[in-house]
């Protein structure tokens, strides 16, 4: 029998979280190095669909693991529910998007099973016989290739953006779909959440926005922020900030990119006068392009940009805002 | 309340950091501060504190320029183990709660907090706003992903794993920690703990300096010439326009 990788998809409400597909590209490219059989698992109430959509994947076979007792999300239900469903199937490694709520409860559900996860990895690498995992350590100064010292399973989280979700292979028919069904004894949950709500004050979700305008320290004074967003507005974009904007109160804080504010994967970012501290690039390194305007040279943003302008923004800028304008006119 | 908080010592943010000889640490010779969301766990400890009394008191590990856990052999534990010889090192002490950073500066693990929680048997709350002690137990606002927060109710005694935005940090925070150095201290040594302790999980192999995966191509020439080249790439090659 060859090994199996597990992917937990994440569903909120009965919806497929879309970062899941990168956890399942990501599982795709570690089967196609390895030889290990791709198997994926959805977990909630009534999440059928969920395992349908995901069933046109290339994927060997799905999972829908249900309790009426994870119809509201809380570690203790998610933690005990995978619990008994990976001791069932012992998969090799177990694949989960490195989310907030991922974040919450696989660190206890690994150490309920003795043993480890490997958090917020952004690659894989084959060495011999042995799978290491790319992190980022330092908030990115450094890399790290990490390996597990522990019996399987293997847990691993991904960074959004690791992976490309749009580039998850589909399959040639639907996989079959095994439905598990938990038992989660009574008192086993603890914590009593209550309804998911935003504050008062709309706040933004930029993780799905395909186009950002965002700016920095180099944007100089509140005023200037005008300027970006008019070439946002232009560009049908989403505007953002690095944390000393946000923190300075020129933009709200729903609208900061980074470690600390959202990480983003929009097909275009366009960051103006951001210099690019790890802090800020942890959020937004997922994009698909980076076009960078900033007057430093070695502002390190250029390290990671494919299209680089070095030069006075409040140059470039409005000209910018009126070419686009033009193109899209000419549509 | 009785107050634990999880404190752990990154390297300066600005430091400059060179890998070691053999590639799988950073040579140890920088300067240490506070790992910075830690500091917003303490501050909210001690401001839960000045509301309903009663004590807070600090845990870190790693050598002699650290407190409490001390040993080198503390140092580069894993998220397991640190967490386990917290757990062996608080054992006889009674605590109503145990606040961590979000996660530390160095590893960015993001899990200690939760195995501890796991490891006591207690249940815990992670990436939290703001704590209101309620009926047999505390009611917290979780910070979720797209701006959407929700309130727990968490009976005692938890881990909690506290959101940076809590409260606001200012200098007179960061020369308060450093006055806990004429607190009470008490050391506790690997022997005291080795016992709940093993071979680390998981293993750094080799650590790098990311490699550059992007080719930048570089626009230059006039303010006008780069708006039109610029939009040309928009159009034609990142295809958003």
């Amino acid at each position: 029998m060859p090994e199996t990788i597990l992917v937990v998809a994440e569903q909120r409400e009965g919806k497929l979280n879309r970062v899941s597909w990168e956890t399942l590209a990501a599982g795709q490219a570690i089967a196609a190095e390895t030889g290990w059989v791709l198997e994926a698992s959805v977990i909630g109430d009534s999440v059928g669909s969920v395992a349908s959509e995901i069933a046109g994947k290339k994927v060997a076979k799905v999972y829908d693991v249900e309790s009426p007792e994870l119809k509201k999300y809380t570690p203790d239900a998610f933690s005990a529910a995978l619990k008994e469903f990976l001791t069932s199937k012992q998969p090799k490694l177990v694949l989960m998007p490195h989310t907030y709520q991922v974040r919450d409860f696989i660190p206890k559900l690994a150490t309920a099973m003795g043993r480890t996860v490997i958090s917020d990895c952004v690659g894989f690498r084959k060495d011999g016989d042995k799978v290491l995992f790319t992190r980022q350590m330092f908030q990115g100064k450094f890399a790290a290739d990490v390996s597990f010292n522990c019996d399987a399973p293997w847990f691993v989280t991904f960074q959004n953006g690791a992976f490309r979700g749009d580039k998850v292979e589909a399959g040639s028919s639907a996989a079959p779909i095994e439905s598990v069904k938990v038992g989660i004894s009574q008192g086993i949950v603890r914590n009593n959440p209550q309804e998911v709500f935003k504050e008062a004050k709309q706040a933004v979700d930029l993780t799905q926005a395909e186009i950002i305008v965002s700016v920095g320290r180099g944007i100089k004074e509140q005023k200037n922020i005008e300027l970006a967003k008019q070439l946002a507005d232009a560009l049908g974009g989403e505007i953002a900030a690095s944390r000393p904007i946000c923190d300075s109160g020129w933009l709200p804080m729903d609208r900061q990119i980074g470690s600390s504010g959202q990480t983003v994967a929009p097909k275009l970012y366009l960051a103006l006068g951001i210099s690019g501290a790890i802090q800020h690039i942890v959020g937004m390194k997922g994009a698909r392009s980076v076009v960078a305007i900033n007057k430093d040279h070695e502002a390190p943003i250029f390290e990671i940009a494919d299209v680089a302008v070095v030069g006075n923004l409040f140059d470039i800028v409005p000209p910018l805002i009126e070419e686009v304008k033009k193109a899209k006119a000419g549509n | 309340m009785k107050i634990l908080v999880c404190i752990k010592q990154v390297p300066q943010k600005d430091a400059p950091l060179k890998l070691n000889e053999s590639g799988t640490w950073i040579r140890e010779d920088v300067s240490y501060e506070v790992n910075e969301p830690d500091a917003y766990a303490l501050k909210e400890a001690l401001r839960q504190k000045e509301k309903h009394g009663g004590e807070v008191v600090a845990i870190t590990a790693g050598p002699a320029r650290a407190q409490h856990v001390e040993d080198p052999g503390f140092v580069g534990l894993d998220a397991f183990n640190t967490a386990r010889a917290f757990a062996a090192a608080i054992k006889d002490e009674k605590f109503d709660l145990i606040f961590t950073g979000l996660q530390s500066d160095d590893y960015g693990f993001a899990q200690t907090g939760v195995i501890l929680a796991e490891l006591l048997g207690w249940p815990h709350a992670t990436i939290i706003m703001q704590i209101e002690k309620s009926d047999g137990g505390i009611k917290v606002k979780r910070e979720l992903e797209a701006g959407y927060f929700q309130f727990v109710e968490v009976p005692l005694p938890a881990v909690l794993t506290i959101q940076s935005g809590i409260n606001k940090l200012r200098y007179a925070t960061l020369i308060g920690i450093k006055q806990a150095k004429n607190k009470p201290l008490r050391k506790v040594t690997l022997a005291e703990v080795q016992a709940a302790m093993s071979a680390n999980l998981q293993k750094i192999e080799r650590m790098y300096i990311p490699h550059k995966t992007k080719k930048t191509e570089y626009l230059e020439g006039s303010a006008s010439e780069i708006a039109k080249k610029l939009v040309d790439k928009l159009r034609n090659e990142i295809r958003v326009l």
